[in-house]
């Protein structure tokens, strides 16, 4: 008897604890709802449209046109193999860049280390664009950058400008800060006594960041990676900038589907393509590295 | 003391942004928004030459009207940062006017607003500044007004030459708001130093194996195509699907070898200056601005002749009142002005004679007032229909590399 008033009481409670959460997220679920799962729709319905007419300017009409993707991926693969490679060299650098950086904000910056965390977010403060044009100019023809290679022999076109090795630099500088933060949050978070327990009980200072930095690190690496690989693939600015007709990215043809050449289907189902294609490989990534807390 | 002058006056560092058709780069943010606004327009036909939607006028009761123009393609004051023609303008009718500087590029503007013209829904722009290839566009999918000549008086000042165009016979919906060329332009010192001269006067010459890899071109279609069709003994002014292809395949072989190191559209002016390249495919009025260390000419064989067009779009709110300005800008003293700044060719009749009153010295300058001889090597471009419009686009992307 007692049992069950105390349920009847105990009831209204527990079912207001369990709909708050929901509550709360709802907003999200309504800003992703509205600008993620909508217009991802409306792209993935126009990757399908068949044309009207001649010319794009005729407009396309509802259809099932499944070859828009066979098609559009026989045309461009190169670009895709190209913006994947690009990006994945871009990362791989960034990455031999960044974890020194990081490692030395989180252990041995001290009162340094606000500075470095400004001088590393500082270059947001100036347009993406801006700084990839300043980089035209860093490394034009009659610039330092190529007088001095040049003098050694060191660069086979004579130019950097224009080459491949342009857009993977402008690539790693633009995406370096992404590769930074997330590898310093999760370095600094690893307790410092950790170390030097490793070095009591005679463990070299090699072994001592493989053992027990770098796993405690892979979080980070991860998130970096991520934050880096992604975007870059996506890239299509450093590409136009500082490459050649040679260097295009697949973010450059899916820019020039739409702008230049209107064809909204062949250009949805490129974008829909590479957002597969990226899925899956973050997919095979993370399995591999084996770990699902993201931090 | 000209306004030309003043134009030169600028530092080097920052000049080579500040041209008609280049500012930055600009079009690439742009790209990104009209990615976004392409997304949402899916699904939408459109009934080719269907009638514009019918717009309505409130000329009468907001006493203003709106201009999409390209970026320093309007005399500007340098001390004041203002535009004392449109300031002119508002005082003598009392209509005011928002200048926007955000025509960067024909292809980009018009995947951004083709959505809105779609639906009929109006631009907020009363003006907007074509390209003849993509007026030609406009004007065939309804997105354009028809003119009222009645607001127009001074349309009698219509140069004779761009009268009857085959994208806008009779000048019914659009009418020019500035001439210039596109030819051939390089870098002085480097080009004398490799070919041993300092003037480029042939396409062959700019196919010179000496400068493989020195020479960019421009990355839109009618620019580049016209003055490898006249060089091939084509006509640029009617050509077909052969002499196209053969274009491409000249082309796509100087891509082959590394003749042609880039499609740059907008920056090769900076490259020119920065010593990347020697020659570049490029316009007259960027070229004249980069000064005398800079070449520009067509070549023998021809170059082409572009002119961009003031047209007011579908749904626009204040047609009345942009017809007066298109007016007030074809008064000859007015034309004279503006001509004198932006160092390209006026189309108004007596501009040129203002000129000569005001500065007899800029009578020298080919860029503004271009000799017979000049003229006759310069083609305009040929409207392509629809059918050429999308095959060739799309043989030019991949050109391109896009």
């Amino acid at each position: 008897m007692s049992i069950a008033q105390e349920s009847i009481i105990t009831k209204p409670t527990r079912r207001r604890i369990k709909r708050t959460p929901y509550l709360l997220i709802l907003p999200g679920i309504g800003w992703l709802f509205l600008f993620f799962i909508f217009p991802l729709s409306t792209l993935f319905a126009t990757s399908l449209q068949k044309p009207a007419g001649i010319s794009p300017d005729d407009g396309f009409l509802p259809a099932f046109k499944v070859s828009n993707y066979s098609s559009a991926l026989v045309e461009y693969y190169p670009q895709f193999f190209r913006g994947f490679l690009y990006s994945g060299i871009a990362t791989v650098i960034c990455l031999l860049l960044a974890y020194p950086i990081a490692y030395y904000m989180a252990f041995r910056a001290r009162k340094y280390r606000n500075l470095m965390l400004v001088l590393i977010v500082a270059p947001f403060f100036a347009s993406f664009l801006l700084r990839t044009n300043a980089w035209k100019t860093i490394l034009s023809g009659d610039g330092i950058v190529v007088g001095f290679l040049n003098s050694f022999n060191l660069l086979p076109q004579d130019r950097i400008l224009n080459t491949s090795l342009a857009v993977v630099a402008g690539l790693t500088y633009n995406f370096l800060p992404f590769m930074i933060l997330p590898l310093y949050t999760s370095l600094e978070k690893i307790d410092p006594r950790l170390i030097e327990a490793a070095g009591d009980l005679y463990s070299p200072p090699s072994q001592r960041f493989w053992k027990v930095v770098w796993p405690l690190s892979i979080p980070g690496v991860i998130s970096g990676t991520l934050l880096t690989f992604i975007p870059a693939s996506g890239d299509y600015i450093n590409a136009e900038l500082l490459g050649s007709i040679k260097d295009k990215m697949i973010g450059n043809v899916i820019q020039s589907q739409f702008i230049d050449l209107r064809d909204y289907p062949t250009a949805s189902a490129l974008s829909f393509t590479f957002m597969a294609i990226i899925l899956v490989m973050i997919y095979l990534y993370i399995r591999r590295a084996g770990t699902d807390d993201l931090v | 003391m000209s306004k030309k002058e003043k134009l030169q006056d600028i530092p080097a560092e920052i000049r080579p942004f500040l041209t008609r058709r280049r500012v930055l780069q600009a079009g690439a943010i742009g790209g990104a928004a009209a990615v976004a606004a392409a997304c949402g327009a899916g699904g939408s036909t459109t009934d080719a030459a269907a009638p514009a939607t019918e717009s309505v006028d409130n000329s009468e009761s907001a006493k203003k009207v709106v201009w999409s123009n390209w970026p320093l393609y309007m005399p500007v004051d340098e001390d004041t940062k203002a535009y004392p023609d449109l300031e002119a303008f508002t005082a003598e009718t009392g209509i005011a006017v928002e200048y926007i500087e955000d025509y960067n590029d024909n292809n980009e503007f018009y995947a951004k607003q083709k959505p809105l013209l779609d639906k009929g829904a109006p631009l907020g722009r009363d003006i907007v500044t074509p390209t003849d290839f993509m007026a030609n566009i406009w004007i065939k999918n309804g997105f354009a007004l028809e003119l009222d000549q009645s607001n127009i008086p001074n349309i009698s000042n219509l140069n004779e030459a761009y009268k009857n165009v085959a994208f806008d016979p009779g000048r019914k919906f659009s009418l020019p708001w500035q001439a210039g060329f596109t030819g051939l332009g390089w870098n002085k010192a480097k080009l004398k130093a490799t070919l041993g001269t300092d003037t480029i006067t042939s396409m062959d010459q700019f196919f010179d194996s000496k400068l493989k890899g020195q020479v960019v071109v421009l990355s839109e279609l009618l620019d580049t195509i016209p003055l490898i069709l006249s060089w091939q003994g084509n006509d640029p002014t009617q050509f077909g699907d052969s002499e196209f292809q053969k274009a491409i395949d000249y082309l796509q072989s100087k891509v082959d070898d590394g003749h042609i190191q880039a499609f740059t559209g907008n920056e090769y002016a900076t490259a020119l200056e920065n010593g990347d390249v020697i020659a570049v495919i490029g316009w007259s009025g960027d070229l004249g601005q980069l000064g005398e260390d800079f070449g520009f000419d067509l070549p023998e064989s021809g170059g082409s002749k572009f002119v961009d067009n003031m047209l007011i779009p579908a749904g626009a709110e204040h047609k009345t009142n942009a017809e007066k300005l298109i007016n007030f800008f074809y008064d000859p003293v007015v034309a004279a002005r503006v001509a004198e700044y932006v160092q390209y060719i006026s189309p108004v009749d007596g501009a040129a004679e203002e000129l000569m009153k005001s500065d007899p010295a800029l009578a020298e300058n080919q860029l503004i007032f271009p000799s017979d001889e000049l003229l006759k090597r310069a083609y305009s471009t040929m409207p392509l229909t629809s059918e050429q419009e999308a095959k060739y686009n799309e043989a030019w992307a991949k050109l391109i590399g896009n």
